[in-house]
């Protein structure tokens, strides 16, 4: 490659190296390795069962990796090793936050009520660990108040802030995936693992939410590392694209590479039928084996 | 004439049809009955058979079967169909505002109403009538009112499946008598011992069974219920197995007074007063309505915080609260051991109370009923709980009073063995009738603009 020293190469704020995940015969993620750069908006995409979602929940700790090692970098200069720590401690010390493919919301609690719980810990610390909440003394009360102050800047922020007393479960779909990031970015992560965020969301959404990932990125310096299908939100907004197949890495780099590499075109890109064709029929040519999928 | 008339009063009755429904199920009948009722075979005096004919009974009883399925078509059913329509356009926001409304005022005029409880009932049934409302009904509910609560921590806000809430509640009950028999401890200083007590012996069943979920962690609980009643069975030198505890000193009012007959400070004594246990047992009542209060109050000022949070977020969703950074386990253990130290208070308070404890008073159908309650009451609700408790433990008394049916069924009829029976009966009832509990809306613990309560069909019932 020639070009210059990249983000994700001078200041990774999560390096994945020979990640390894086996469910007893079956290989998920197959000697992976990848970083993700500070500030930088990273898309993982490969085509269904490339083992994207299982590599998320290595990083998040939900999974055990077989093997590897995943190194965090939180902005306060800290180093955890994530295949280590259990998964709320991922979330608590290593700063790292997610969200779900499909969409985990406490769907009886109001919407304020969600992102008060995803700010739990600096609020049971204000509250003496419970003891002295229940009592009614120390500074529980302000705290709450910034907690709250806090929970209405990302309501305003996801444009939700008229229904934030009514229940999570009776918002529509677009609004529950854009209230879940809200929820994630409420335990002041330092990279946001967005598990499919546009699934299921209309053009109109999609766009929103494209301006949505840029804002956090651009005022709150959070990374982001996400899997998308979408393809308008991966090319339109990534500064780096990883792409899977298999569980194996097929490619790694700025979005026009990984978009010209014609073993991701081929893996999956979303092209039109006949330049696959195309392409298939070139590759044809110059390899004699490989086979392209649409 | 007739569709002029049905449309008028749009879904009127349809006289018509349930009249023909009638006829037709009373000729049906008419044919099932006529051979079965109408035709009967006897003996005479000669011992010849001889058949006898009962085709007006047979046509009565068709008459009634007619007119009950008139009744059924002309007025059970569209009602019934009324009544589905208005549950599937389910309760608007305004209903649910309207019934929080009603649940507040309800809970204030509750509230005075337990404080004046035996004040009335002295006025109505005098010092000596009072003690049987008093206690069977007043001290006796309040237990289980508490007891309720209690568990409502474990079940309704956290989401986990206690099944033996009942061992708590033994072990604060023989917390509180073998510490006061062998120590000579003041109750006042035991009631916090036997609460932290079971909140250990809540994290000691904790720690290992948490990892477990749903069917297994309820099984679980359920033995461990079982293991304590055996083991202070069969633990004869320490509990003095199914024989009991007898003697238990009684609780004393701060030491100021006490409520021994013998002893110099007696109560009555002091005031002048006839003897009688009748005062001993107002005692009781305000101190179980006050620790049932501190409980309810406890638990409202837990909801707020954020401990309260994750216990109900936790119900909703135990994936999505590990992965904001909530320790789970911890979690579970707190609301394990806060609840486990309710009931350790019942518990102590119930040994003061009886004087005597024994294995029996801690079977499994105990916790049975407490789980009832809750469920019943509707999971997280404190005032669907209360009232679940008073229609649990004060309908099972109410049916002791059952002797005026007697006056129906003739003196052979032992209304006792129906209670049960008609106990069973009412649950059903109230399970079809409300599914989710009394109360199922849930009031949110915070809010931006205004506190709009939560319909219960959104919020989950937590699976272990």
């Amino acid at each position: 490659m020639t070009t210059s020293l990249r983000t994700w190469d001078s200041d990774p704020v999560l390096t994945v190296e020979h990640l390894t995940m086996r469910f007893g015969g079956l290989v998920a993620v197959n000697d992976l390795s990848f970083s993700a750069g500070r500030g930088d908006i990273t898309a993982l995409i490969g085509p269904n069962g490339a083992g994207k979602t299982t590599v998320f929940n290595c990083i998040t700790g939900f999974y055990k990796p077989t093997t590897g090692m995943m190194s965090m970098r939180p902005r306060d200069g800290s180093l955890h090793l994530l295949e280590r720590l259990p998964d709320f401690i991922v979330a608590r010390k290593a700063k790292v936050a997610r969200t779900f493919q499909n969409i985990r919301l406490f769907s009886g609690m109001t919407l304020l009520e969600n992102l008060l719980v995803a700010q739990h810990n600096p609020l049971m610390i204000a509250s003496g660990m419970t003891i002295l909440g229940v009592l009614g003394i120390g500074g529980y009360r302000t705290k709450e108040k910034e907690a709250i102050d806090r929970a209405r800047y990302w309501l305003d922020k996801i444009g939700l802030i008229g229904r934030a007393d009514d229940p999570a479960g009776d918002l529509p779909y677009g609004a529950q995936r854009r209230l879940e990031i809200a929820r994630a970015m409420c335990t002041g992560p330092d990279l946001l693992c967005l598990d499919e965020p546009a699934a299921g969301l209309n053009p109109r959404e999609s766009a929103e939410l494209n301006a949505l990932l840029l804002s956090i990125r651009k005022d709150d310096g959070t990374s982001i590392l996400l899997i998308e299908h979408d393809m308008s939100v991966v090319m339109g907004i990534s500064d780096h694209v990883v792409v899977l197949e298999y569980g194996t890495k097929i490619a790694d780099g700025t979005p026009t590479e990984t978009r010209n590499d014609p073993r991701v075109i081929a893996a999956y890109l979303g092209v039109d039928d006949e330049e696959v064709e195309e392409i298939e029929h070139e590759l044809d040519e110059t390899t004699g084996s490989e086979e392209g999928r649409p | 004439m007739n569709s002029a008339l049905k449309s008028n009063n749009g879904a009127g009755i349809d006289f018509g049809r349930a009249l023909k429904d009638g006829v037709i199920v009373a000729i049906i009948a008419f044919a099932l009955l006529g051979p079965l009722v109408g035709l009967k075979t006897d003996q005479n005096m000669s011992n010849e058979l001889i058949l006898q004919n009962r085709l007006g009974l047979a046509a009565v009883l068709s008459a009634i079967v007619g007119i009950g399925r008139f009744l059924l078509s002309a007025f059970v059913y569209p009602w019934v169909a009324a009544r589905g329509n208005r549950t599937k356009a389910a309760a608007t926001l305004a209903e649910l505002e309207a019934r929080a409304k009603f649940a507040k005022g309800l809970s204030v005029t509750g509230l005075i109403f337990l404080f004046v409880y035996p004040i009335l009932i002295i006025s109505l049934f005098g010092v000596q009538g009072s003690i049987k409302w008093v206690d069977n009904y007043g001290v006796q509910i309040l237990i289980y009112v508490m007891l309720g609560w209690g568990l409502n921590i474990v079940i309704g806000l956290a989401g986990l499946l206690d099944l033996g809430y009942v061992a708590f509640y033994a072990v604060g009950a023989y917390s509180y008598s073998l510490l006061a028999i062998n120590f000579h401890l003041s109750f006042w200083v035991l009631l916090p011992v036997a609460g932290l007590l079971a909140a250990f012996w809540g994290v000691i069943l904790g720690f290992p069974v948490l990892r477990l979920r749903g069917d297994y962690l309820a099984i679980v609980t359920l033995a461990f219920g079982e293991i304590i009643r055996l083991v202070l069975i069969n633990w004869k030198d320490f509990s003095g197995g199914s024989a009991g505890i007898s003697s238990i000193p009684k609780v004393t009012m701060f030491g100021i007074y006490s409520f021994d007959v013998s002893a110099p400070n007696n109560f009555a004594k002091a005031f002048h007063l006839a003897a009688s246990s009748a005062y001993y047992k107002v005692f009781l009542y305000y101190l179980i309505l006050l620790l049932a209060l501190l409980t309810a109050f406890i638990t409202m000022r837990l909801r707020r915080l954020p401990i309260g949070r994750a216990w109900e977020a936790l119900r909703e969703d135990e994936v999505a609260c590990r992965s904001l950074g909530i320790n789970t386990t911890n979690t579970k253990l707190t609301a394990f051991a806060i609840g486990a130290m309710f009931g350790g208070f019942a518990g102590s308070f119930f040994a003061a109370r009886q004087g005597f404890v024994s294995p029996e008073s801690f079977i499994f159908m105990e916790s049975a009923v407490i789980v009832a309650i809750v469920v019943l009451g509707g999971m997280g609700s404190m005032i669907g709980v209360a009232l679940a408790a008073v229609a649990m433990i004060g309908g099972t008394e109410l049916l002791r009073e059952l002797d005026f049916l007697k006056k129906v069924f003739g003196n052979d009829f032992n209304p006792d063995q129906y209670r049960m029976l008609l106990f069973g009966l009412a649950m059903v009832i109230i399970m079809v009738w409300k599914p989710r509990g009394f109360v199922s809306a849930r009031q949110p613990t915070a809010f931006l603009f205004k506190r709009k309560t939560v319909s219960g069909d959104l919020v989950k019932e937590g699976h272990g």
